[in-house]
């Protein structure tokens, strides 16, 4: 088992090396194109750095698997991360900064069409609109920040050595900055599916500090990302830095804090609630891709300028890098999965099962969608979201919104809050409260996730979700996330397939 | 470590600051005593006093070089305003030929001593005057591309200004010279002086053309 894990990985490592080869260049990109920093010392921070984030920020990520975590199956997984590091990888090796993101997205499409689940269309619209809406937004951002340093500049009139030796720290600490923030983000993308199997034990240092075997995993994948950037990101620095258009190294400094700011203000969560609970208005949270941003940002800066010195020909060429990386990273996934599954006989997706009994009814009824031409499919299982929805939509019209709900309602988790298991929750994420909450299920079987979830909020104040605002957001995407954690730790699989299990009776 | 690192880095940086203003002041200083020396040879011929100047303005221009190379060892060496170092390279070099000039000037007048009829003395000395003016505009312009963009336009076209007043002396003093009785070998000796005096105005106005342009560049 343990090599198997052990092969598994070596994809996710792979997707980590390409991540590192592609957005080391947002990061250190334009101060290495500028020759303000030296490709080495670049190399050297951004890798300590990423490697910090990931140990030290990305662990508490380590219970949300990441995007690939819908990918319900390790070989699946693998694939899916091996597509995206393959699309990611050919186009580093073009010069072209892309989305990794992205690329796993589209890596993951491949697996739903594979798998027969359903893609959320939100989130492929989601994904057009950032190719047009980041690099505007990063675009205009940049053009503000220039023309505000450069008032600044002609207020405070520093020694062109002096300008320089400022700008080279400046551009070292928001690398810095920009590459711990990139292990934090993306390490869980990179090994987070392989957190249940990390093959590691916890090492203890003296009694200076404890690896735990999380840490010992996204450390690896920490060094994953280091040699990416160390090997092969050169090129798509010299891009984004030198190739786009010449530029100043003060140029090179407002890029990287453009792309900061939109990636702090379009992403970030906490901005959000800080907002909402100030009683402000908030930013609308949009997907932004910190590739799309730099390139957005140098844009803007060369538009500032009368447009003259942009080579615009290696913009289409990077426009159409960023169209075709989800779409080739789908066809590749989908193409390997289907080796995999049938050459090396690999089981890539867990079947997920859609069942319509009487309590699923009763809560569709509850929340309000019509289930009334739906009583006779009452007690049918289906054996995808593609047959479910088929069915359900012979019977009655669905709109986009009513037909996620139906999924998510009718979707079999099996769960047992296994006596045993119980001891093994993560104490310290989870409180006191929320773990004596779990304590009083013992023993208890669950068919679906919101079952669970609403045992667990009838025991406990802390497992309830709250009204669903703007402030409450933040609280109650962690608790969901809570509950996925809870819905994967007592997995249910011994009676996962059979369909026939005993249904749970509330307690 | 890496604070000291930190701090040493912007110590460094100041010194070199403090070398490209040494540099600059000295230009100055070579102005000084040129135009102080051509006024002293004018009234007293190549005596004691004016060889002393020559020697200062050697000693000046040896100076001038040490700091030159020094500046763009360290431009180079540690990588400095990688986009402008060329720019400041050959604005340095630049400079330093007019301080060259300054010294070779001198030199040739203390070698050939060319015998200045009192008539001519006034337009030497504007001449002069005016030369080194020209030198200490563009002197001005290439601090300011240092420290202050904004104003080496300014500087600039004051030098232009007197480049041109320059080459109207120069115009009107060979016109008189050659008007006079003086046989033609002195005739052509003086013209020679002139003329080369003059080109020191000419290339401080190709200095302040190049700065314009470096300026230009360093727009952020």
């Amino acid at each position: 088992m343990e090599l198997t894990v052990l092969l598994f990985l070596t994809s996710g490592l792979f997707l980590g090396w390409s991540l590192g080869a592609n957005d080391a260049a947002n990061v250190f990109g334009t101060a290495v194109g500028t020759r303000m920093v030296t490709f080495t010392t670049a190399a050297i921070v951004c890798s300590i750095f990423v490697i910090l984030g990931a140990v030290i920020s990305g662990s508490g990520a380590a219970h949300t698997l990441g995007t690939l975590g819908s990918v319900n199956a390790l070989p699946g997984a693998f694939m899916a991360a091996l597509a995206a590091g393959l699309t990611v990888y050919f186009m580093t090796k073009w010069g072209l900064p892309v989305s990794t993101s992205q690329a796993i997205v589209g890596a993951i499409i491949g697996w739903n069409l594979f798998s027969g689940s359903v893609t959320d269309t939100d989130a492929l619209l989601k994904i057009v609109a950032t190719w047009i809406a980041c690099p505007i937004l990063a675009g205009i951002i940049a053009v503000v920040l220039m023309k505000v340093v450069k008032a600044f500049f002609h207020v405070v009139r520093l020694h062109l050595l002096r300008l320089d030796a400022y700008t080279r720290m400046a551009l070292i600490f928001a690398g810095a900055f920009g590459a711990y923030s990139l292990g934090a983000n993306n390490i869980a993308n990179v090994m987070g599916v392989f957190v249940d199997v990390s093959p590691f034990t916890n090492v203890h240092v003296g009694d200076l500090f404890t690896l735990s075997s999380v840490e010992q995993l996204f450390l690896l994948g920490g060094l994953a990302i280091a040699v990416g950037v160390f090997t092969y990101s050169r090129r798509v620095m010299m891009t984004v830095g030198a190739g786009l258009m010449p530029m100043s190294p003060v140029a090179a400094w407002v890029v990287v804090i453009a792309h900061s700011i939109v990636l702090f203000l379009f992403a970030s969560e906490g901005l959000e609630n800080l907002l909402a609970r100030s009683g402000l208005p908030t930013i609308p949270l949009v997907p932004v891709s910190s590739s799309q941003a730099v390139v957005g940002a140098v844009i803007g800066l060369g538009m500032l300028r009368g447009g003259k010195d942009i080579d615009w020909r290696l913009v289409g060429n990077i426009g159409l890098g960023w169209v075709t990386t989800p779409v080739i990273s789908a066809l590749v996934c989908f193409v390997f999965l289907f080796f995999l599954q049938n050459v090396f006989d690999q089981r890539v997706y867990r079947e997920v099962h859609y069942v319509l009994s009487q309590p699923v009814l009763d809560r569709l009824n509850e929340d309000g969608l019509v289930t009334g031409e739906l009583a006779e499919l009452e007690g049918e299982e289906f054996r995808s979201a593609k047959e479910f929805l088929q069915a359900f939509q012979r019977n009655t019209f669905l709109s986009q919104r009513v037909e996620k709900k139906a999924l998510e309602t009718a979707e079999l988790r099996p769960v047992h809050i296994h006596p045993l298991r119980i001891d093994s929750l993560d104490d310290n994420w989870l409180t006191s409260d929320q773990l004596a909450a779990v304590r009083t299920l013992k023993g208890v079987r669950f068919d679906h996730l919101w079952q669970l979830g609403e045992a667990l909020a009838d025991v406990s104040e802390e497992w309830r979700f709250r009204e669903n605002t703007k402030v409450n957001k933040l609280e109650n995407k962690a608790l969901a996330r809570k509950l996925e954690y809870l819905s994967r730790h007592f997995a249910d699989t011994g009676n996962a397939d059979n369909g026939r299990r005993a249904r749970r009776v509330n307690p | 470590m890496y604070f000291q690192k930190v701090t040493s880095l912007f110590g460094r940086t100041r010194a070199l600051e403090n070398q490209v203003d040494e540099f600059l002041d000295k230009v100055s200083e070579a102005g000084l005593v040129f135009s102080r020396a051509v006024r002293l040879y004018l009234e007293e011929g190549a005596c004691a006093e004016f060889e002393a100047f020559l020697n200062q303005e050697s000693t000046i221009e040896g100076r001038e070089d040490t700091l030159r190379r020094s500046i763009e060892t360290e431009l180079y060496a540690r990588t400095l305003i990688p986009d402008l170092r060329a720019d400041v390279l050959r604005l340095l070099e630049d400079i330093d030929h007019l301080v060259n000039a300054y010294e070779g000037h001198l030199f040739r007048i203390s070698i050939q001593q060319p015998d200045i009829p009192e008539e001519f003395h006034k337009g030497f000395r504007e001449l002069t005057e005016t030369v080194v003016t020209c030198v200490d505009s563009v002197v001005l312009a290439a601090r300011a591309f240092f420290r202050d963009i904004e104003s080496v336009r300014d500087h600039v076209s004051k030098t232009m200004f007197f480049e041109s007043e320059a080459d109207k002396i120069s115009t009107k003093l060979q016109r008189a010279i050659f008007a006079s009785n003086l046989p033609l070998e002195k005739k052509i000796h003086l013209r020679y002086f002139v003329e080369r005096i003059d080109d020191v105005a000419n290339h401080a106005e190709d200095v302040g053309d190049s700065l314009q342009i470096y300026t230009i560049k360093r727009r952020i």
